[in-house]
């Protein structure tokens, strides 16, 4: 039985209040839409800009050879970056000071010079070393020896440049997502008696991981721009692929669109797949982790983060 | 007499100008509860860390159980060991941290079997079946499958126990245990290593809990400015410390 209430339940009147009015906010709400029409229908009606050309060049076969061309470019020089950037990070935080020097000193140089520079660098690099090869160091005696330019196609040089200035960023995330792991950490392993590469590989590593992985998706996504500049040394990705034929066809700004729509669409498919894995990572890292089973090796890389 | 299961002589410690230990004897005989008490900046908390060797000692020698800590002494000259050496060393002294120090990626029960897995070698279902057994030792067994996130400040050093004492240590260190926690789980900590106490585990405890100190403890070592000021049995310590030094610590904590 429940107690009668002290008091009579008692119809309350709902407030009808006269809400205050933000004429700014429509002012400049109106003002803007009209902008948004008047520059919609100057673009719409200027007769300069051929809008068919969009549809009809965007699935062109030199335009997918170049989406193709820019997704190589970006995911072989993004695995290079990661292994050269992971040695760099270990490097820096090695006790041997040659090695911490030469990390810092490689960083230094790439990510204080201009990707544009380097990437031309290295597509020039056949002028002064006409051949690369292995030879003993010290002697002229040479193992292996082919001509630069066989091997320094504009495509490998693009890898080159691209991979080795991202490895100089991705060190600083990786040695980052490392010294993130608190000290107490290393500590308990090595009172339980794991040896140093142990710890790392199974209490430090992964507890860096999630901590790099949002830092690493946006330098996955900043690369997929980036490689744009690839076009410079005569690459034909996406960018280089649009030049090709507004080269011939004059239609500059329609296929500049054309390459922004794909630009867009790569950028917008990596984000959400970056904010996918985010999630999961970060589920688990309050504790709350729902996938537990041990049997699935996805299941497994995402508790690591638990 | 038997080998001491910590034998200190003359330890000195630096860190850089900080000369934080000037000087410590002690020794600890196996099957005692060494309980160190002293104001914060004593060194007590670094001694017990030369004792494992997560801090490197200076100078004077430091045995566990008769062996030299970190070093090999041959021809009356030191030479370090390597970072395996130190690792098998540390295998027979348990510690526990004033922060609990758990794997956060890891669940209770991997926490447990991490090291007795790869250091010792227990297959994979024998290190569970132990997991458990510890964690019914310390009243958690229920929680083999939680992170260390969801465990209270208590529950979690409660698992950090476990977790050191399934290498099967024969010295466990204590650092502060019990100062990262809410007052009303503090007793199940102590409960806990009051019971290893009287299975007969060697222990050196660092705290604040005089009264863990009086009841639990074989001996009690005061220590102050990287000394030991005064050292003997609790109850005599806190009743009538012989020194000025201990007296003034003594009389601020009681």
């Amino acid at each position: 039985m429940t107690a009668p209430a002290t008091q009579p339940a008692e119809e309350v009147e709902a407030i009808r209040a006269v809400p205050v009015r933000h004429p700014g906010r429509t002012v400049a709400g109106v003002v803007l839409l009209l902008l948004i029409v008047w520059v919609a229908i100057t673009v719409a009606g200027n007769e300069q800009f051929d809008f068919g050309a969009i549809p009809e060049y965007l699935f062109d076969p030199v335009v997918l050879s170049g989406v193709r061309l820019t997704i190589v470019l970006t995911v072989v020089s993004m695995v290079l970056g990661l292994v050269v950037g992971v040695i760099a990070a270990i490097g820096r935080l090695s006790e041997n000071p040659v090695l911490r020097w030469v990390a810092g000193a490689y960083i230094w140089l790439f990510r204080g010079t201009p990707v544009l520079v380097q990437l031309v660098f290295w597509f020039n690099i056949g002028i002064v070393f006409p051949t690369v090869g292995i030879s003993v160091p010290f002697t002229d005696i040479s193992l292996v020896s082919v001509e630069s330019n066989s091997v320094v196609t504009p495509v490998n040089a693009a890898i080159l440049g691209l991979g080795l200035n991202s490895g100089a960023y991705i060190a600083e995330i990786v040695r980052g997502g490392i010294t993130s792991v608190g000290r107490g950490q290393v500590e308990a392993a090595a009172a339980l008696g794991l040896d140093p590469r142990r710890t790392m590989r199974r209490i430090v590593l992964p507890q860096a991981i999630p901590v790099a992985v949002p830092p690493l998706g946006n330098e996955f996504v900043s690369m997929l721009k980036y490689s744009a500049l690839a076009s410079v040394i005569a690459v034909q990705e996406l960018l280089g692929s649009v030049e090709t034929i507004y080269s011939v066809n004059l239609r500059t700004l329609e296929l500049l669109v054309v390459a922004s729509i794909w630009y867009l669409a790569l950028t917008t498919l990596f984000s959400g797949l970056q904010s996918l894995l985010e999630r999961r990572l970060s589920r688990g890292r309050t504790g709350i982790v729902t996938v537990r089973s041990s049997r699935f090796s996805l299941s497994r890389l995402w508790r690591w983060s638990a | 007499m038997s080998t001491p299961a910590v034998l200190a002589r003359q330890v000195h410690k630096n860190f850089g100008p900080n000369h934080v230990l000037r000087g410590i004897d002690l020794e600890v005989a196996p099957g005692q509860v060494q309980v160190i008490v002293g104001p914060s900046g004593s060194g007590k908390s670094t001694f017990l860390r030369c004792i494992n060797h997560l801090e490197r000692i200076d100078a004077g020698r430091l045995y566990v159980d008769g062996e030299l800590v970190g070093y090999r002494e041959v021809h009356g000259k030191l030479h370090e060991l390597r970072p395996q050496e130190v690792a098998r060393q540390r295998v027979r002294t348990g510690m526990v941290f004033q922060h609990f120090n758990l794997f956060s990626h890891m669940t209770v029960t991997q926490n447990i079997i991490e090291a007795p897995r790869h250091v010792r070698g227990l297959s994979k279902s024998d290190a569970v079946t132990l997991a458990h057994d510890l964690l019914a030792q310390v009243g958690l067994a229920d929680k083999a499958d939680a992170y260390p996130a969801e465990l209270s400040g208590g529950q979690q050093q409660r698992v950090a126990i476990a977790r050191a004492l399934a290498m099967e240590p024969k010295l466990m260190l204590f650092d502060e245990p019990t100062s990262a926690l809410d007052p009303e789980l503090v007793g199940d900590v102590l409960a806990v290593m009051r019971s290893l106490a009287e299975g007969g585990m060697t222990m050196v405890v660092v705290t604040h809990e005089m009264g863990f100190a009086r009841d639990v403890g074989d001996a009690l070592v005061v220590m102050a400015d990287g000394r030991v000021v005064e050292q003997g049995p609790p109850r005599e310590v806190l009743a009538n410390p012989s020194t000025e030094r201990a007296a003034k610590f003594l009389a601020r904590v009681n």
